[in-house]
């Protein structure tokens, strides 16, 4: 592509009336040599846009800035296929929130000129990415219980060739067990169905299952994973393109439980688990001497919503222990059945079929803490009824009932630790990245450096974190659903596994096409690295949130595209500066900062340097202008995809400039953490950490360098947080390198 | 099986699952369509201040979804849009939507210039008609599609033209109809969603007489920026910050007279709504009134932490009956503690009603027959071949499973296209 710039600048919206456009046009052609800069008081209607089309047929402009409205709007209208676009935002940043003909102001718009055109000037059209080898669509499923069978077939019918790999001899999981299951509309028992499902799966010709095997490894990545399947002494190989994984669950060790609930006293106290064990397909007795049960206690809440067991709830277990309650009732409703429960939880139309357990006789006990007595052959049940306000005492029981949890599959096994330096080798410096919590459950078995298994969120399960994006895990093409991803049942289970099966598809789909996944879905660009000057330093392997950069046995760095998120953490970590985009790199964001007009300590016209993270930062920003509320006019603002792109060079670069001060802002890091791209805001704040240190050593004071955290929804907070920095480096005073 | 005659997928309504639904279709190669009633997309959750259990801006997300909407030449929206009929079957419908009006075309820059010149106020219907704002206006800050909308009864008023001179653009058109557009669709995603069970219905709570008995949704307005209150929870009656405030759990819900089925988010709901007064008020005294709290899965570790607040009480008993104190606009809630089995007359200052999810197909069915359960929720997600049901269309739902529901649904209707 011949590179022809050409800058538009809107007078509309208040841009004409608030700038002097015959000034800031004179800094497009002069300052920025820009051979074609013109004005149009509308830009976004028809005309304007054929006045821009008209200089891409004629003209043979090919790098287009716009000076005029957000980025973040009109972006239907300012697409131009085949040119590369900036959009500088003159209108919401500058306009909206600066005083109008004011000098200040035009300062702002003119730097922010200067600044879109070094940004334009160093971005290049996308190339996407192919690897070397084919391609594949397939899915392969990992786990062949309900939801894995679900999840095949769903895919299966959406035209995908799948391959289904299961550890047991049989398909169907725990619900080989279950003889009957409450679901919509829940009103009754119904039968369990789960036969018709694996049929349905061992018919479909697009479905290849292993049972009673296991995957031995997985290399590679979307599109090109290499998967080997142990069967019987044999590997078998296939090349595949997404993986969903539903590895289901365990129940938690009924030996662990506190001795209150007796369980190992008597064979008559057994689990939920073993009471569909037991009863599959014959009428319920008494386990010691199979007699017929007449009276029944159940225990909720054994061993959850206790942090000395399982902190949390597992979601099903009311309505399947109402389920047993009434299995009982129908085979003889003259038995006694209790359920002892401390909430009960049947949400959404559950609730009907708690109605139904209270219509069938059952009776319900509610209480914290009870406790199971044997005393001879006399079982019985001690529990402090809430409601009636006095204890209670269920004795000659036949059968105690209690509902343990359910553990994921990936919470067994040890600690996977990173590899280490061997001994002797100098430790390069350390930056504390945080840790994935990763536990080597073989179950994957990912040759991925940072780990053979999808990271645990909490307590095992390989969650996403995002509320809003619940199959985003931290590894790019792998969709857990079901069990292993979160306690469920089955309702609940037959649409993640066919969630999970969509997100397997839409990966394959993107990468194909060469574009990221979510959160830059459709994104063309991918890191390249100039390995000639990479010194094997381990940090871009290392901060990767998405473990998308393997490891050689020397240290150097072999990325992975298509595990890529293009979140640009690598980008922000290399010391060496050897990755960028071709839309985004290092030298990009440091020219913009090189173009700003930085006056000398006498003109009493600071300067900050306000790097924002484009997903939450950037529209606070915008939503200020929005609203006509305003800030200091010393904020000249750069976005960033992500602050985890920062690197400590902006800050070199930013300083010795003269510019008085760097502020972060983006989102929430800890528990609670809002970075789309999981790490990169943690990431940010450890770098400048380690800035602070060298700040000091160049006698410049770390106050000059701030981090602050900001949601999208904090618009009204942010100019009193702008102007109190601006305030604070009026008390630092100018910075010493002005001027050089 | 016929290969579908057209291929591609409607979704009806334009809130977290529907959204989540096209965006999904679409990011996965197809032809979408997305249609919202209303002049904005998000739907219930933008009326949000905070998702639990991270209590994080619904926007965070919305954000995200917007710009993958953006970045996605396959995904068209029609908003102020809704399907009046749909016939044929699946791979093969014909369906009707009508566009009303918002009399503000795609010229609209968003300057505000029409506001400013504008006099006539509406009741805000983002904020529940708890404050009033001009009759030409964006619906809320971060609205999306960033365009204006006018009020019916601004565009019949003698103010009209005066507005529309104000705007620079050309972008009003007083003139707008509504109109129908006729399309073939290969297969439809009904997520129309949900509304606040009706408060008022409650005769014993006194909700619409009392003015400092609100609703959760109503909380979750006040305690928002861009709320009525700029985010400051407020006694309606006089403005004055809350000392004790007390939430009724199951309001209308688990009740045969009103929802008989649980929403299944309202206990997280008032949980997290617990933090929002805790961090403006240190000291107000919090009771929440419940039957049993449903926390579950992780969420159990949200419940945990709202535990260990002193100054939230729990306790365990349905208000039978709400009173107010007529000098003070205060309340007198008459309950029954059933642990103790005595009688109580508890005076506080705010009630929150923890009010239910009622689907809309209760009220508004879909335009061709489908099957629905007792309460209007669509009794399955395989609504119909060719229709699947999604989000709380189907089933009380919080954002994470609507996305769920969603993404799933996407999958189903991928699939009514593709059946060889």
């Amino acid at each position: 592509m011949e590179r022809k710039l050409a800058v538009y600048i809107c007078t509309g919206c208040g841009i004409g009336e608030a700038l002097d456009i015959e000034q800031l046009s004179k800094v497009a052609t002069k300052d920025c040599k820009a051979p074609i800069c013109r004005n149009h008081p509308n830009l976004c209607n028809k005309d304007g846009v054929q006045l821009i089309n008209n200089d891409i047929a004629n003209e043979g402009a090919t790098v287009l800035v716009i000076a005029a409205c957000s980025p973040r709007v009109m972006y239907d209208v300012f697409n131009f296929d085949g040119c590369v676009l900036e959009r500088t935002n003159i209108r919401e940043q500058v306009v909206w929130c600066q005083k109008p003909k004011d000098e200040d102001t035009q300062m702002m718009a003119e730097d922010y000129l200067r600044m879109g055109v070094a940004k334009a000037n160093k971005m290049e059209l996308p190339d996407p990415y192919q690897p070397e080898q084919e391609m594949s669509k397939d899915i392969l499923v990992v786990g062949g219980g309900l939801t894995g069978l679900t999840a095949a077939l769903e895919a299966s019918r959406a035209g995908y060739q799948v391959v289904l790999v299961e550890k047991e001899a049989e398909l169907g999981g725990f619900q080989r067990t279950v003889s009957q299951k409450v679901t919509f509309p829940y009103k009754e028992l119904k039968a369990n169905d789960l036969g018709q499902l694996v049929e349905a799966v061992q018919k479909d010709g697009n479905i290849k299952v292993y049972t009673g095997a296991k995957v031995e490894k997985i290399s590679g990545g979307p599109c090109v994973f290499d998967v080997s399947i142990k069967q019987n002494g044999s590997t078998a190989e296939h090349h595949m393109g997404a993986v969903v994984l539903a590895a289901g669950w365990q129940p938690y060790d009924p030996t662990k439980l506190d001795s209150k609930l007796g369980y190992g006293t008597s064979p008559n106290v057994i689990t939920n688990v073993q009471f569909e064990e037991m009863f599959v397909s014959a009428p319920v007795t008494r386990p010691s001497d199979s007699v017929p049960v007449k009276a029944v206690a159940f225990l909720q809440c054994a061993g959850q919503r206790d942090p000395e067991h399982l902190s949390y709830c597992s979601s099903v277990c009311c309505l399947a222990a109402l389920k047993q309650a009434v299995q009982i009732k129908q085979q003889d409703p003259e038995a006694n059945v209790f359920v002892v429960y401390k909430e009960m939880r049947t949400p959404g139309q559950g609730e009907d079929f708690y109605r139904k357990a209270q219509q069938e006789g059952v009776i319900f006990v509610r209480c914290q803490s009870p406790e199971v007595i044997l005393r001879g052959n006399n079982l019985t049940v001690e529990a402090d009824d809430e409601l009636m306000g006095e204890k209670v005492l269920l004795d000659n029981l036949d059968l105690v009932v209690l509902a343990t949890g359910m553990m994921p599959a990936t919470a067994f096994g040890e600690d996977f630790k990173a590899p280490q330096p061997k001994e002797g080798e100098e430790k390069k410096e350390e930056i504390q990245v945080p840790a994935d919590a990763i536990l080597v459950s073989d179950i994957l078995n990912l040759e991925y450096r940072l780990g053979p298994e999808l990271p645990g969120l909490q307590y095992g399960f390989p969650d996403s974190h995002y509320i809003c994006f619940p199959y985003e895990s931290r590894r790019t093409g792998i969709y857990a659903a079901g069990c292993v991803r979160r306690p469920m049942g089955t309702a609940n289970a037959l649409e993640d596994g066919a969630g999970a099966a969509l997100k397997a598809i839409q990966c394959v789909e993107l990468t194909t096409r060469g574009m990221a996944v979510h959160p830059r879905a459709g994104d063309l660009t991918y890191p390249e690295f100039f390995m000639q000057r990479c010194t094997q330093c381990k940090r871009c392997t290392e901060e990767c949130p998405f473990g998308a950069i393997n490891e050689d046995e020397k240290g150097n760095p072999l990325p992975q595209p298509t595990r890529c998120r293009r979140c640009s953490v690598c980008m922000g970590a290399c010391p060496e500066r050897i990755i960028s985009f071709k839309n985004y790199s290092v030298e990009m964001i440091g020219g913009m900062i090189k173009s700003i007009n930085v006056p000398d300590e006498y003109d009493e016209k600071p300067r900050i340097l306000v790097l924002a993270c484009e997903n939450d930062a950037y529209p606070a920003l915008d939503m200020v202008g929005l609203r006509r509320q305003t800030y200091n006019a010393w904020v000249r603002v750069i976005t960033l995809r992500c602050l985890g792109s920062l690197n400590l060079v902006w800050i070199a670069d930013t300083l010795s400039k003269g510019i008085d001060g760097v502020f972060l802002l983006g989102c929430r890091h800890g528990d609670n953490y809002q970075c789309h791209f999981v790490k990169g805001s943690e990431l940010a704040d450890i770098r400048l950490s380690k800035v602070k240190e060298t700040l000091e050593r160049l006698v410049l004071e770390s106050d000059r360098v701030r981090f602050e955290t900001i949601s999208i929804a904090d618009y009204d907070k942010l100019p009193a947080l702008l102007d109190q920095f601006a305030e604070r480096l009026v008390e630092v005073g100018p910075n010493p390198y002005k001027g050089y | 099986m016929a290969k579908a005659v057209t291929q591609s997928i409607l979704v009806v309504g334009g809130g977290m699952s529907g959204l989540s639904a096209a965006l999904e279709a679409a990011e996965a190669g197809h032809e979408v369509y997305l249609v919202d009633k209303n002049p904005y997309l998000g739907g219930r959750v933008a009326q949000l201040h905070q998702y639990f259990p991270k209590l994080c801006p619904p926007y965070c997300g919305l954000e995200i979804n917007f710009r993958r909407l953006k970045n996605n030449p396959k995904l068209r929206v029609f908003t102020l849009a809704e399907v009046t009929s749909v016939s044929g079957g699946e791979g093969d419908w014909d369906v009707s939507i009508q566009l009303n009006p918002r009399y503000v075309n795609e010229k609209c820059t968003a300057c505000n210039k029409c506001n400013e010149a504008c006099t006539m106020e509406i009741d805000n219907p983002f904020n529940y008609g708890m404050n009033k704002i001009k009759a030409a206006y964006l619906p809320h800050d971060l609205a999306f599609p960033m365009r204006y909308v006018l009020d019916p009864v601004l565009v019949k008023s003698s103010e009209a033209k005066k507005v529309q001179d104000a705007c620079p653009y050309d972008a009003i058109d007083l003139d707008m109809c509504p109109q129908t557009v006729n399309m073939k669709v290969g297969a439809i995603v009904w997520a129309t969603g949900w509304k606040p069970y009706d408060a008022a219905k409650l005769d014993t709570y006194g909700f619409g007489a009392y003015p400092n008995v609100i609703t959760n949704v109503m909380m979750e307005r006040l305690a928002a920026f861009n709320g009525p209150t700029q985010g400051k929870i407020l006694r309606p009656s006089d403005g004055k910050a809350p000392e004790t405030i007390a939430f009724i759990q199951c309001a209308g819900s688990r009740d045969e007279n009103h929802l008989p089925f649980c929403s299944s988010i309202c206990c997280l709901a008032s949980l997290k709504q617990t933090t929002y007064i805790r961090e403006q008020y240190p000291d107000a005294k919090i009771t929440i009134f419940f039957i049993d709290i449903r926390a579950t899965d992780r969420l159990e570790d949200f419940y945990r932490k709202v535990k260990e607040d002193q100054n939230v009480q729990f306790f365990k008993g349905k208000v039978a009956k709400i009173e107010q104190d007529a000098a003070t606009n205060n309340l007198i809630l008459r309950v029954e503690d059933t642990t103790t089995m005595t009688l109580h007359e508890i005076p506080v200052e705010m009630v929150v009603l923890a009010t239910g999810m009622q689907p809309n197909t209760s009220e508004s069915p879909v335009p061709i027959a489908v099957q629905y359960d007792d309460y209007g929720f669509i009794a399955s997600m395989a609504a119909r071949p060719g229709i699947v049901a999604s989000g709380c269309t189907r089933t009380p739902a919080g954002v994470s499973e609507s996305v769920q529901d969603g993404t799933a649904a996407a999958l189903k209707a991928i699939q009514s296209l593709v059946r060889r």
